[in-house]
């Protein structure tokens, strides 16, 4: 796997000097900051990253970095993403996306650059709301939650990200929460890493229109006890004083304390992110509060062949073996005759 | 089939219009594909159009299951496959009740006697045992009973086969018998099926000996029956051809653009009728690094072929009315992004899913007015199946010279139909370059443009030095952020127009066919140039003043487009919609009042129908 780790660069040579137009307050900024850092780190150059993003609140990210970027247009983000990554290989793809622009308006392009395994990096930026179009219910929403366009409550089931990524053959799902810099970090860098479409659910507050929805994570004092920060290769152990851990009983995941009920550090489950077989991470990705944990970190990390390289190792065979390599030797091998 | 009877057994004519039809598995389509590549071989002028149903396979012997193809072969120029048909070889009898109203007073049948028993008389809806009576078809037509079915069952009693596989090489043997009836040597034959069936040397053995079995028929039928010759063209340029169809031709101008334009080619597609084919011949071409991807929807495709043009592809994307508005919203993007994408609609007959296998003209205010917002781009159309190479070689020269989406108007004629293509060279094909950004321009913003033609300089990902964010909410002329200022946005409008009218720099000339000094203007677009000219140059024989002007530049118009039409007296647009061309014309040009013709049915013009048209305006 390749890492980054020459510091070439500084902030300055990432972000613009456009003025940011996120309301004052909103979750946006620390994904953005956390994606400046991870770009930074990355020792990639800004003219070898493309910046792709959709329609929405979030979608206004490339214009406030100075990379490649391109604000298309509602929903197609991962199609566009998709035609840059194959068009040229070398460069480095970001999707920016929302809960509407990526799982409603843009679904199907959504799982199928996963079931593809583009090499592109989606950030959802799901604050569970239509923002720009000032307050409508998303497909993430949860259902009873009054919008604008739910005056009486939805009566939708929300998508699970997680859920919807891994039934499209997700090969990398990571989740994590606007004001948690060192979570948002880490799963950029694996997103980054990862060869494949590696999406990283990022929980963001917005403001105006659903302010809070994150906030049973996102309070400092309870956050410890109520997201388990996952790792590959680690046990799962959470929890303020760092005593609760998960474990299988019954085939379901189960939290517990370490010192009780003769529960030792052993038999607290150890993340596997590579396996890939996902019905322990599907599980994992599925936890909800108050019983359980909330899955922060990276929860799926599987290497396959992405797309790109498929095609790139398709044409080459094709051309190993063929005489026709322009467009005068098409000519030339076509079926012809001499009038 | 204007042939001169002398009492020789071979009559000379200088055209035929041949229609092998039968049902949708009998392989009429590969049969009348390899008569026209034979006739072109041997030096005429062919023309070819297929028709076929909808379904993969209609039940067998019923009249929705019968498919056509038609073949169109001359020793002067053909423009058309043909209006009526001079020979049909019928495989059943729903064969000959669908094409009995096209065939001339004094064409041929020739049919499977064997097929024309009572169960395939009732399957194709006849109620006698005489379906020529039935069909009250005159005298001077001559029918030509051939049992195909035995024939063929003796033929290949050598081979190890069961009955289906015998019986899938009767179109073979009716094959053999035309190469007879029009004195083709089948020797010639052999070459194109050894190519066919190269890894299946017992196919290849099987095919072989039912055509030479179907030419031996015919040798000795002889006595009865007169043959027929068609003098090799001597107005066809000296030259290597090939036969190609409209869709392989658009292919084949978009590979020669990207490697002319030293740019990789990224085709974003999907699946639809009658363009199908242009994403299979590109998929095919790997060999060449065409870069394919058959997206997951119509948007899909187009989007992708926009993140490619982003990328530094020359990107397309192929499709058909219902697709070319599910992309309606993608060329948006792409005008107002200014990037550069060809967009080549094959349109069928609509609205909606309409009859997908059936040719029309109906997508041109789609494609002039389908979009939202101000958002000009270049539009053209091809006129024949080979000049599908042209058009869409042009189409990706104004896209990258002009940092614009164009799209290229075909249809299922043209598409599926195919024509004599002299081959080119890439060194004889125009240049093209790209209006990119050179080095010393660092720092450029994404709306910078060349303010004499109003082009964009566009870079790419991967430049150092030029990094800029593109988007579809618009900008400031100057700096290129995001700007809603009322009078910039007014200036972005205009410059992105003024862009596409300074196209009209590089089109050429509306030209006139036929009488310069004419009664008569004829105005016609895209694919029916060849029933319009060989309308008029008929008429013009017989001593009436008529001229064709025909459009392949749509938007912008050349230049001279007013002048020459307001030089006319009365000038007749004819297309295949309501009056589109004509509406859109009437929209440029004051004070003239356009007849019009046109055909709404699913199917090209005869020239015919045309002829009596005119006529009757000149009269």
């Amino acid at each position: 796997m390749e890492t980054y780790n020459i510091q070439k660069y500084t902030i300055a040579d990432f972000k613009s000097d456009q003025a940011l137009r996120w309301c004052p307050g909103c979750g946006d900024y620390g994904i953005y900051n956390s994606l400046l850092k991870t770009m930074v780190e990355s020792g990639i150059p800004p003219y070898e990253t493309v910046i792709i993003s959709g329609i929405g609140c979030s979608s206004r990210l490339p214009y406030y970095t100075k990379t490649y970027g391109f604000h298309t247009i509602h929903g197609r983000g991962a199609a566009i993403a998709t035609g840059v990554k194959v068009a040229n290989p070398q460069l480095t793809v970001w999707q920016i996306t929302g809960d509407g622009d990526c799982l409603a308006i843009g679904g199907n392009h959504f799982i199928h650059s996963i079931r593809r395994n583009v090499d592109i990096n989606v950030l959802i930026f799901n604050n569970q709301i239509y923002g720009l179009t000032k307050g409508q219910y998303s497909p993430t929403t949860k259902k009873g939650f009054v919008t604008k366009s739910s005056p009486y409550g939805t009566i939708e089931r929300p998508f699970r990200p997680g859920e919807l990524t891994l039934g499209a053959r997700g090969t990398f799902f990571a989740r994590t929460l606007d004001v948690d810099l060192v979570t948002s970090q880490m799963a950029m860098k694996a997103a980054l890493n990862h060869k494949g479409t590696s999406v990283v659910e990022c929980l963001v507050n917005c403001i105006i229109f659903n302010n809070g929805a994150h906030d049973w994570l996102s309070e400092k004092e309870t956050r410890a006890d109520r997201t388990i920060v996952l790792e590959h290769g680690k046990r799962m152990i959470f929890g303020r004083n760092k005593d609760k851990g998960l474990i299988l009983e019954n085939n379901e995941l189960k939290v517990v304390t370490i010192g009780e009920n003769n529960i030792t550090e052993n038999d607290i489950l150890i993340h596997d992110a590579t396996t890939t077989d996902y019905s322990l991470q599907m599980k994992l990705a599925l936890m909800e509060g108050p019983e359980m944990p909330i899955a922060l970190g990276i929860i799926r990390d599987v290497e396959e062949e992405t797309f790109e390289e498929a095609m790139e190792g398709q044409i080459k065979r094709v051309q190993s073996s063929s005489s026709v390599k322009t467009f005068d030797d098409l000519i030339a091998q076509c079926e012809q005759w001499e009038i | 089939m204007n042939g001169e009877m002398n009492n020789s057994k071979a009559i000379e004519i200088d055209n035929v219009v041949i229609r092998f039809s039968g049902d949708s598995g009998d392989g009429m389509q590969f049969t009348g594909t390899l008569f026209a590549k034979l006739s072109a071989i041997l030096g005429n002028e062919i023309s070819t159009f297929p028709d076929f149903p909808a379904e993969v396979r209609a039940p067998q012997g019923t009249l929705e299951g019968v498919s056509g193809f038609q073949v169109h072969i001359g020793s002067k120029k053909v423009y058309t496959p043909g209006d009526e048909v001079d020979v049909l070889v019928a495989m059943n009898p729903a064969a000959l009740k669908v094409n009995a109203k096209t065939i001339k007073k004094n064409g041929i049948i020739i049919f499977d006697s064997d097929a024309f028993q009572t169960s395939n008389l009732q399957k194709a809806g006849f109620k006698t045992e005489n379906p020529f009576e039935e069909l009250s078809f005159p005298e001077t037509i001559q029918l030509i009973p051939v049992p195909l079915t035995t024939l063929t069952k003796k033929s290949l009693e050598e081979f190890d086969l069961d009955n289906k596989k015998v019986l899938q090489s009767k179109n073979m043997v009716a094959l053999g018998l035309i190469c007879w009836l029009f004195n083709r040597p089948i020797d010639k034959a052999y070459h194109f099926l050894e190519k066919k069936f190269n890894k299946k040397p017992n196919i290849l053995r099987v095919n072989i000996k039912a055509l030479t079995d179907g030419f031996n028929y015919g040798e000795n039928l002889q006595l009865s029956i007169s043959t027929f010759i068609i003098e090799k063209s001597y107005e066809t340029p000296k030259g290597k051809y090939t036969s190609i169809n409209g869709n392989k031709a658009v292919a084949w101008g978009l590979i020669a653009a990207a490697e002319k334009a030293d740019k990789h080619l990224f085709l974003g597609s999907y699946p639809i009728t009658p363009a199908s084919d242009i994403m299979h011949e590109l998929a095919l071409r790997k060999d060449i690094g065409v870069k394919m991807v058959q997206a997951e929807d119509e948007i899909g495709g187009i989007t992708m072929a926009i993140g490619a043009s982003f990328a530094g592809c020359l990107a397309a994307t192929s499709t058909s009315g219902p697709g070319m508005a599910l992309k309606s919203e993608g060329m948006g993007l792409a005008v107002m992004a200014e990037l550069p994408l060809v967009i080549i609609d094959v349109m069928r007959s609509g609205p909606s899913t309409g009859m997908p296998t059936k040719t029309e003209q109906s997508d041109l205010f789609q494609a002039l007015y389908g979009r939202s917002g101000e958002s000009p781009l270049v539009v053209i159309a091809a006129s024949t199946p080979d000049n599908c190479f042209n058009y869409a070689y042009i189409a990706s020269k104004i896209a990258l010279e002009y940092i614009t989406p164009v799209i290229l108007l075909t249809d299922g004629y043209l598409g599926n139909g195919s024509s004599l293509w002299k081959l080119p060279k890439l060194e004889e094909l125009p240049e093209i370059i790209p209006h990119y950004v050179k080095p010393g321009m660092e720092g450029c913003k994404v709306t910078t443009r060349d303010e004499k033609t109003k082009i964009p300089y566009r870079s790419i990902p991967g430049m150092k030095g030029f990094c800029h964010c593109n988007g579809g909410l618009e900008k400031d002329y100057t700096t290129g952020n995001l700007s809603t200022d009322p009078i910039n946005h007014e200036k972005m409008v205009l410059a992105r127009q003024e862009k596409i009218n300074n196209v009209t720099n590089i089109i050429p000339d509306i030209q006139i066919e036929g009488n310069e000094d004419a009664d008569l203007l004829v105005v016609g677009w895209g694919s029916t140039y060849g029933h319009l000219i060989s309308a008029i140059n008929l008429l013009n024989n017989e001593g009436y003043k008529v001229a064709l002007a025909h459009f392949n530049y749509l938007f912008p118009l050349p230049k001279n487009t007013e002048k020459v039409i307001k030089r006319y007296k009365k000038v007749v647009v004819c297309e295949l919609n309501t009056g589109q061309f004509a509406a859109y014309l009437s929209s440029k040009i004051s004070q003239v009042n356009f007849f019009k013709y046109n055909r709404i049915q699913g199917q090209p013009f005869t020239v015919n129908e045309l002829i009596a048209y005119f006529k009757q305006l000149l009269s």
